[in-house]
């Protein structure tokens, strides 16, 4: 152990140009072996270029990687796993139907003879579950298994291939809190038993709980190198974008008036005779923002699909004012003054190559004034689309670029730009924020409760519960299609608002 | 504007790409590359005869490539112009065979609209497959072209052929009397320029056809850039989900875009029918249905690249003999060769693209100023 290097990794001057695009520029990192490292940053600070350099995803333009003192080219991911390497990718990358153990051999079976010796790879599997407390079942199907046991998988088969130098990339942001916990717990025990840990993240609070150091990065450069002990949650987000922070949302008490939407009894049947919504019902008012609180996957993306009319619900009513509009078409209940941002914005919310003017219109291009009869308004349009680039800050302000060549944070602010100018009296809103960088996540929410106050009523679904718990003024609960229950977001805590999201304490509250 | 040389930049590193590699196939061959493209060019532009047949050969592929891109536009793949185009010019010439008789104007028109309807029906079954039923189009459009070919055969074997006539062809519905051309047609551009005071040869097939293809060319740039239907259609093809979730209709755009794309490959029986046979001559086409999709492909399915496509595809047809004729070992299936090249090219565009988008950027970035560069990086 006294014989460790001092640092499992350095990273010294690594430079990688995509383009005109310098995502590192000469950054300068350092992680201290058997540590806790994260790398902060916002959407294209170059936190993920970063890794994907160290494990050889890309070359970099310049710079050099020490891997344990020693000077080393990582070209593969081949290099990177032979050096010890392993990484966790945000998206899974595991067969469904196949078991724990077949996943975690694929690649790199133990064979005897011409045949794969599953004895030997499931007992090896076995010995590396319980030894870092992953708790899996090597013969469990994956398919089969929650999402944090899914998480579990995918670090055991980077220590399977024995990796001494784990990466994570957003590790938290598909589990539950309890999950989060059971996580962490392991992710430290990693730690304890000689792994370095390097994880990718923008929630700052895990950070301050997890972690040994922090790296900061902000456009390509490394902005802070800082042990967590001496780091605040302001201060990160201050070096993170670069000026002043609000993290929390400022907004007064909620006024609600008369009910905006009124949703009875909705129901939709699945695929597989499962029911994806059961018998739902609440209502929104004007003046208020009504969170849904859950994991994702228990019906959320579908309840918001039907109510913007994207989808047919199998039974229900749903009403607008007390107009019904659960059969009419997104066109029709937009021109009713139902907005809706998207949960994925470059499946639904935008048009990628057409341009930024030509996005400004989705959704409101057949009505006056922006088409006649036949012809579009070109010069409406060109005027509204500079007005609303401007108005909410889509930078760079040019209505001529493609939408593509934005930023995420970008591309969100010109969708609710397009979305909050209808004057909706109805704001459908999922994951509002997701992969949106600090600033554009705060003018987002301001923009919210802006409209909130003006007497809109919101519903709002988010996978990030502190989102959810800090813009709605009631949360409601959803598991697995049915409404949990309904909590107070001021005086719920994360434990008890955890446990209804796992979908215990079934209370029945309509 | 950037943005539009931009466009074109890519399909004509494409064809002088295609020219270099056929050159090198005709030395290969033993014989000599620059006398090729001389014949080429001398005889497709160099003269009123070369020129004439050029813009003529173009007109059925100006229509055919409009057709394509028009479906490409709201993501589909059209393979069906042929079968379309065979239906429509079969239309054209039967309105002309029932009204026989009547005054030519009428007839003319009334040919005119046939042509659009049956091409935009034969196209619309697969769209209406396709909205319904998922059915996917290049397997619909390609089973109705065989469709087309026995169906048109039979009738003009079978119903429309004049008694003893050993070409499969039906009657005539105009014919020259006395020196004159009398029954529906359109004019040739002989006699539309006559009145001008110029004298364009009488020989030359070009007509009034190709006049209505360029009008055409306008009329779909305006339908798909200014208009909110075709705001929706490209949308559609686009981004399928993003255009629903925009309050359109996916399934009556894919149905929209198939009937119009019918249409204008329909409007190649205007060509054949009204101005160069008229009659229906079995097996007329030569395969415009599906050169118009390499015309699409080569000129981005924008109405003023389909027409630079369509006249470089109409050159290379008129070219064809001529360098058959005067090289020794160079047979026109050379053009056609070349005809493959330009295509295969326009496929690679994405390695194109990236090798000579660094070249451009390169460029761009060595002629910038610091203060760019400054203003660039903050």
């Amino acid at each position: 152990m006294s014989e460790e290097p001092k640092y499992a990794v350095e990273m010294r001057g690594v430079t990688k140009q995509f383009g005109e695009v310098v995502a590192n520029d000469h950054i300068d990192i350092r992680i201290p072996s058997q540590s806790i490292h994260a790398i902060i940053g916002e959407n294209g600070a170059g936190k993920s270029t970063s890794m994907n350099i160290l494990y050889g995803f890309y070359t970099a333009d310049s710079g050099e990687t020490l891997i344990d003192g020693e000077p080393r080219s990582i070209s593969s991911p081949r290099d990177a796993i032979a050096l010890g390497l392993g990484m966790v990718h945000q998206h899974f990358m595991l067969v469904e139907p196949l078991t724990v153990t077949e996943n975690i051999v694929l690649g790199a079976e133990p064979t005897s003879g011409v045949a794969i010796d599953y004895k030997r790879a499931r007992a090896r599997v076995r010995e590396i579950s319980e030894q870092y407390g992953l708790k899996i079942n090597p013969d469990a199907k994956v398919g089969q298994l929650s999402v944090g046991q899914q998480q579990r998988v995918e670090i055991l088969k980077t220590l399977y291939r024995g990796a001494r130098i784990l990466i994570l990339d957003e590790p938290t942001a598909v589990l539950t809190p309890q999950e989060v916990d059971e996580m962490f717990a392991i992710l430290r025990g990693l730690r304890e038993q000689g792994k370095t840990i390097i994880i990718i993240t923008h929630k700052l609070e895990e950070v301050l709980s997890l972690s040994d150091n922090i790296t900061v990065m902000r456009d390509g450069h490394v902005v802070g190198n800082l042990p967590t002990r001496e780091a605040s949650a302001e201060g990160l987000a201050r070096m993170m974008v670069g000026r002043e922070v609000l993290l929390r949302v400022v907004k007064k008490d909620s006024e609600p008036g008369k009910p905006v939407l009124s949703v009875r009894g909705l129901t939709l049947e699945g695929g597989e005779g499962g029911t994806i919504l059961d018998d739902i019902s609440f209502e929104v008012r004007r003046g208020e923002v009504l969170g849904i609180a859950g994991v994702e996957g228990n019906g959320q993306t579908e309840l918001i699909e039907i109510l913007a009319g994207l989808a047919t619900p199998s039974g229900g009513a749903i009403l607008l004012d007390d107009e019904e509009i659960t059969r009419l078409s997104p066109h029709q209940r937009k021109r009713r003054g139902v907005a809706h941002i998207p949960e994925d914005r470059h499946r639904r919310g935008l048009l990628l190559d057409f341009d930024l003017a030509g996005n400004s219109i989705l959704g409101v291009h057949k009505d006056a004034p922006i088409s006649g009869r036949v012809l579009l308004d070109r010069q409406v349009i060109d005027e509204r689309a500079r007005r609303l680039v401007k108005e909410y800050n889509v930078r760079p302000p040019d209505i001529t670029l493609p939408a593509r060549a934005l930023s995420g944070g970008n591309q969100q602010k010109l969708i609710v730009a397009r979305e909050f100018d209808i004057n909706p009296k109805l704001i459908l809103v999922s994951q509002p924020t997701r992969g949106v960088d600090i600033g554009a996540t705060e003018f987002i929410h301001r923009k919210l409760i802006e409209l909130r106050d003006a007497g809109a009523g919101v519903l709002l679904v988010s996978a990030e519960l502190d989102e959810v718990l800090s813009l709605s003024d009631r949360v409601m609960v959803i598991y697995e299609g049915r409404v949990v229950g309904e909590v107070d977001p001021r005086s719920v805590g994360e434990g008890e608002i955890g446990l209804m999201m796992a979908g215990s304490r079934p209370v029945e509250k309509t | 504007m950037k943005n539009n040389l931009k466009e074109l930049f890519f399909p004509v590193v494409a064809v002088v790409a295609a020219f270099l590699v056929g050159g090198i196939l005709v030395w290969f061959i033993g014989d000599d590359p620059l006398l090729v493209y001389e014949l080429f060019f001398t005889s497709a532009f160099g003269s009123i005869d070369g020129i004439g047949y050029t813009l003529f050969y173009a007109t059925p592929l100006i229509f055919t490539g409009l057709a394509v891109s028009v479906a490409f536009k709201c993501g589909l793949l059209n393979i069906g112009a042929e079968g379309q185009l065979v239906v429509a010019a079969f239309a054209t010439a039967w309105v002309g065979i029932v009204l026989a008789g009547w005054p030519a104007l009428p007839v003319v028109l009334l040919a005119m609209v046939a042509a659009m309807l049956a091409g935009g029906f034969w196209a619309g079954v697969p769209g209406v497959l396709k909205a319904r039923f998922g059915a996917h189009e290049v397997i619909t459009t390609i089973m109705m072209n065989f469709i087309a070919f026995g169906i048109v055969s039979y009738l003009t074997q079978y119903h429309y052929r004049k008694p003893g006539d050993p070409i499969l062809e039906t009657v005539p519905i105009a014919e020259v009397k006395d020196g004159v051309l009398v029954g529906p047609h359109i004019p040739r551009m002989h006699d539309l320029l006559a009145p001008l005071g110029v004298d364009f040869p009488e020989r030359l097939p070009l007509n009034l056809a190709f006049l209505i293809a360029l009008a055409v060319c306008f009329l779909v740039y305006v339908f798909l850039w200014k208009t909110k239907w075709g705001y929706e259609l490209r949308a559609v093809g686009m981004n399928a989900s993003a255009a629903e979730y925009g309050g359109v209709s996916i399934s009556r755009n894919i149905i929209a875009a198939m009937v119009i794309s019918g249409m204008l490959a329909g409007m190649v029986g205007i060509n054949e029918v009204l101005g160069y046979r008229y009659r229906y001559y079995d097996g007329f086409s030569a395969g415009y249905g599906f050169t118009g999709i390499a015309v699409a492909l080569l000129g981005r399915s924008h109405p003023v690249g389909v027409l630079l496509a369509a006249i470089l595809f109409g050159a290379l047809a008129r070219s064809a003999l001529f360098i058959d004729i005067f090289t020794v070992k160079i047979s026109k299936d050379w053009v056609v060769i070349l005809q493959a090249i330009i295509i295969l090219f326009v496929a690679c565009e994405a390695l194109f693209r990236s090798g000579a988008s660094r070249v451009f950027r390169r460029t761009v970035k060595a002629s910038r100023t610091p203060e760019e560069k400054e203003s660039l990086a903050a």
